[in-house]
């Protein structure tokens, strides 16, 4: 019970501190970080489930998340038809022959002993192989990246509802997943998170820089959107009444009519936000809430306590026959499947995709602090891990400014050290990430909400 | 004369640069190998770190520059490289005795001390970012070009020009130097004997009277220098970018494993296996071929096997297939 | 009073239980004492006991004399203890002759005529000087290993079981290696799962069973000693 004090305690922390921006800086602020607090307690679960229940380090966080978002542009766009008969013959034709040449290298190393011949013969159809679908996507890719370069220029997507892209970015992201963890799982846990890392940077490079797919740095924007759009809400007669209704008080003040109306005016534009906002947040917290049912219901079933055992002690838990490799396969495919939903959810509620913005070293990174922080291997640690962490992130600057002002508050207004901590506000929030690590290690090392260990 | 056009043309657009390139990696890959042969974990701070060296020498620059300090034709920098490493030397050692020496006592495993190299990271990459700024800082002087592709093609009447900058000469230059040097200390006086020795067997070493304090602190002087340097020819020879810096890691631990991680000559060698693939993989061959074949024989397209948009995927493909076929690295041998 | 002495030693590995119970242990100079037991008896935790390797919770140790209980085994290095590990016991990345200068780490002094005096020791070491250690085979891995050990000209060489592992060919020559080093006037103490063979070159021997000496008494004693031979040496 103490234990669960501990946890109903700490997320009420959490919580009264957004509603203290939400009350001292704006709802909208307090909302933005609610929601985004929300996509980082889904991807510390991913995280969290490779490394907390198998021990298994994946540092390649940004390259599922940058998939999932992928999955979101080629779900909800509307195909481009013009692209599609420029270019989509060349494009399909690249696909079968890459299927072909798996499938050929899968004869080849079922059929045939291992030996050079072999493996030189392999490297050698790759390599030619892969210039065969250079040569054939080239004219297809440059006549799909000529239409319309400056709105289209790539294929499109299928056009079907945004929200179905949560599930199809995880089956992207597991599938990436599947192919890293075949190749890459046999190796030492440093190795192992080195290689995610450069593997999730390979991943993003083709993405930035295949335009004729993703458009690359040009962005997608204008997502289709699984909530109301602020504008439509705007002249939407049940919302101005709704929202009249809610500031009934507010508006009182107001004799004058027109006052009165301006004043409503505002109210409903920043009404519309919130109200957006809400939404993703009940979808989000939808999303949250079921992983989190799952995943506990997974921790403590006979197969999490197996996880368990095969973190602890690898050999034992091989020698007693249980397939360590597979199910090391597993657990790398479904948190890796679960990032790549946060990554849909990220792109869902901006509503664009802008590959130039996945930067697989500091992200990557800073949900990896948000797993230690939290707890790894609780579920509940780490959703928190994900909230406190972010919301650090983002109001470590308003932070910092308040300290710096605190304690140069002797020195003169235009004294050069404090113009130039000042200008430095924004770099602050890495020194705190660095320090809440290095302390959280040090003096908590099983986080803030340690993995509990059943008894029974 | 075709022939000898194209291999200048080479030589100005692979070699040098790739050797320039190369020998900067290969500094920085010596730093990763030395602190993961000795003291044991993968430092994810390697970047940050090498960007706070170059930070400081910058300050240092700066300020000689100011008081009107300057080595002619030779960038100031190199006279501010050496407070440079006393400040990064300076920095490592607390950071040691303050974060990782905990960990090291308490014998953690790798992987938590490499967790803890990236709370560090951050600490770091807040430290240079709060005192320099984010932005781009050039901080060369001196002499630019050692030669000059115009003059070069005046003087030999040739149709490709050869440029060679200072700063890539001093690379070079500098590399050598401080690459022999190192493995004439790790290779040839007692310390650097027991430096190999306390990373093949720690605690054989200790049975042997060695000191693991002063290896550990040895370690760290030579990363600093390491660091300081590799981060201030960068610096000098590109730009300055904390952000790059950072990202620059991704290469060298790629240099550090292809090379066989723990092994110095393996990374030092490793540095100029990914810079060399990285550029001859994404160099547009076009103009090279132009010059060697027959007229009729000349290519249309770029003759380019992957767009330079890919140029750190090339490093990190190869790390991913060296990883797979031999995790101990290309040049296995001797540890440290 | 001997060279080299462990008197009433008990303690355990960190907080745990007590490995060793009161064990007392000791040797002279010139003379190799061997310390048998059961798995589990202790033999090793004593000897790591005596360099220092665990904390004693009581009991001391002394060396001619002088007690050294609270110096750390890099000290009781200097003091002219000597140690050579059941395993890991050479580094295997360095060469022959590199593997000896560290033996010698912290002698100041010249070094040359010590590694030769080593080679007369182990002539196969000077065949093998300049090859990786990773690369020879196991009886000359143990050579390089005792070399090492001697490099300081220790008064005292502590094995920890140095025959595991070897065929019996290699046995009897490592053996006839340690009875040399003997000779030169070292005390050497070691644990050995080979009993017979261990006491049949031993001055004396301990029996240790659950920490605490059971049997003490001279090699031919306990090979003759009918309760020894029964429980520990098959009879």
């Amino acid at each position: 019970m103490r234990k669960n004090l501990n946890v109903i305690a700490a997320y009420s922390i959490m919580m009264v501190l957004i509603i203290l921006v939400g009350v001292f800086q704006s709802w909208n602020i307090a909302l933005s970080i609610f929601n985004m607090c929300l996509i980082s307690a889904v991807m510390t679960m991913g995280a969290n489930i490779q490394w907390g229940y198998a021990g298994l380090i994946n540092f390649g966080i940004m390259g599922y998340t940058a998939l999932g978002g992928l999955a979101a542009v080629l779900i909800s766009v509307d195909p481009v038809q013009e692209a599609w008969s420029a270019g989509g013959f060349d494009i399909l034709m690249c696909l079968w022959l890459i299927i072909a040449l798996v499938l050929i290298i899968r004869f080849i190393l079922k059929n045939f002993q291992k030996s050079k011949v072999r493996t030189y013969s392999i490297a050698a159809l790759i390599i030619s192989g892969i210039i065969l679908i250079r040569f054939t996507a080239e004219p297809g890719i440059e006549a799909i990246e000529d239409i319309n370069p400056a709105k289209t220029g790539f294929l499109g997507g299928f056009g079907l509802p945004i929200i179905f892209s949560w599930i199809v970015g995880a089956f992207f992201a597991g599938g990436l997943a599947f192919i890293v963890g075949k190749v890459a799982l046999g190796l030492r846990a440093d190795y192992l998170a080195i290689a995610t890392l450069l593997i999730s940077e390979i991943v993003i490079a083709i993405i930035k820089h295949e335009d004729w797919l993703t458009r690359g740095v040009k962005n997608v924007i204008g997502l289709k959107r699984p909530a109301p759009y602020e504008v439509d809400l705007q002249s939407t007669d049940w919302f101005i009444n709704l929202v009249e209704k809610f500031n009934s008080g507010k508006l009182e003040v107001f004799s004058n009519l027109s006052d009165r109306q301006a004043a409503l005016n505002q109210l409903v534009i920043e009404g519309s936000s919130i109200f957006v906002k809400l939404c993703y947040s009940g979808l989000f917290l939808i999303v949250v809430i079921i992983l989190l049912i799952l995943t506990q219901k997974a921790l403590y079933s006979p197969w999490g306590r197996m996880m368990r055992a095969i973190r602890d002690n690898e050999e034992a838990a091989n020698a007693m026959g249980k397939n360590v490799v597979k199910q090391h396969l597993l657990i790398f495919i479904l948190g890796s499947a679960i990032v790549g939903i946060a990554g849909a959810m990220l792109v869902t509620q901006d509503g664009l995709f802008t590959p130039g913005s996945y930067r697989p070293m500091r992200y990557t990174f800073l949900i990896w602090v948000m797993v230690i922080v939290g707890g790894s291997g609780n579920n509940f640690g780490a959703i928190l891990g994900g909230f406190a962490v972010w919301f650090l992130w983002i109001e470590a600057a308003p932070i910092a400014l308040f300290l710096i002002n605190f304690f140069t508050a002797g020195m003169s207004e235009t004294h050069a050290l404090k113009l130039h901590l000042i200008e430095s506000v924004p770099y602050f929030r890495f020194l705190m990430m660095g320090l809440g690590l290095l302390l959280i290690m040090r003096y908590r090392p099983k986080g803030i909400l340690p993995e509990k260990i059943e008894i029974k | 004369m075709d022939i000898l056009n194209a291999l200048i043309l080479l030589l100005n657009y692979i070699f040098i640069p790739a050797l320039t390139y190369g020998s900067q990696l290969a500094l920085g890959a010596i730093f990763v190998t030395l602190i993961y042969g000795i003291l044991r974990f993968a430092n994810f701070a390697t970047g940050d770190m090498m960007a706070f060296g170059t930070m400081v020498t910058i300050l240092f620059t700066w300020y000689f520059q100011s008081l009107g300090i300057s080595l002619g034709v030779l960038p100031t920098a190199l006279l501010a490289i050496p407070f440079g490493i006393l400040f990064m030397i300076i920095y490592m050692l607390s950071i040691d005795k303050f974060v990782f020496k905990y960990y090291r006592v308490n014998k953690s495993p790798p992987v938590q001390l490499a967790m803890v190299s990236i709370g560090v990271m951050f600490v770091t990459q807040a430290v240079v970012r709060i005192i320099i700024g984010p932005s781009d800082q050039r901080f060369f002087d001196g002499e630019k070009f050692i030669i000059k592709a115009r003059e070069f093609k005046e003087m030999t009447g040739l149709n490709e020009g050869l440029a060679l900058k200072s700063t890539q000469l001093i690379t070079v230059l500098v590399t050598i130097v401080l690459v022999s040097l190192l493995f004439w200390f790790l290779n040839k006086t007692k310390t650097g004997k027991s430096m190999k020795a306390y990373s093949d067997n720690e605690d054989l070493a200790l049975l042997s009277g060695i000191d693991p304090k002063k290896i550990v602190m040895i370690t760290w002087i030579i990363a600093g220098i390491l660091a300081t340097i590799g981060g201030a020819l960068y610096g000098l020879d590109k730009s300055f970018k904390p952000f790059t810096y950072f990202n620059n890691m991704l290469p060298i631990f790629a240099a550090a494993i292809v090379g066989g991680i723990g092994n110095p000559f393996g990374a030092f060698l490793g540095g100029y296996v990914i810079a060399f693939s990285e550029i001859f993989l994404t160099y547009a061959y076009k103009k090279f071929f132009i010059y060697i074949l027959p007229e009729s024989m000349e290519p249309e397209s770029l003759v380019q096997l992957l767009s330079t948009d890919y140029k750190f995927a090339v490093s990190f493909s190869i790390l991913v297939i060296v990883l797979l076929y031999r995790p101990s690295g290309i040049f296995k041998g001797k540890v440290l | 009073m001997a060279y080299f002495e462990g008197i009433e030693m008990t303690g355990g590995y960190g907080n745990g239980p007590n490995i060793i119970n009161s064990c007392t242990v000791n040797v002279n100079r010139g003379e190799i004492v061997s310390i048998l037991g059961p798995n589990g008896a202790g033999k090793s935790t004593a000897m790591k006991a005596m360099l220092g390797l665990l904390n004693l919770k009581s009991g001391s140790i002394k060396i001619n004399g002088k007690d050294i209980s609270n110096l750390s085994p890099q000290d009781r290095v200097k003091e002219g203890i000597s140690f050579v590990p059941q395993n890991k016991n050479v580094f295997a990345g360095m060469t022959v002759e590199e593997n000896l200068e560290m033996g010698a780490f912290l002698l100041n002094n010249e070094i040359k005529d010590i590694i030769e005096e080593i080679y007369e020791l182990f002539p196969i070491l000077k065949e093998k000087q300049n090859q990786l250690v990773g690369e020879l085979s196991g009886g000359q891995r143990q050579q390089v290993a005792l070399g090492r050990a001697l490099m300081i000209k220790p008064t005292v060489l502590m094995l920890d079981e140095p025959t595991a592992g070897v065929s019996p060919i290699v046995m009897d020559e490592l053996f006839d290696h340690i009875v040399k080093v003997k000779r030169n006037d070292v005390a050497i103490l070691m644990v050995e799962q080979n009993a017979k063979q261990a006491l049949s070159i031993s001055d004396r021997g301990y029996v240790l069973v659950t920490g605490e000496n059971r049997y003490a008494g001279t090699g031919n004693e306990l090979l003759n000693d009918p309760r020894v031979r029964s429980s520990f040496l098959g009879g």
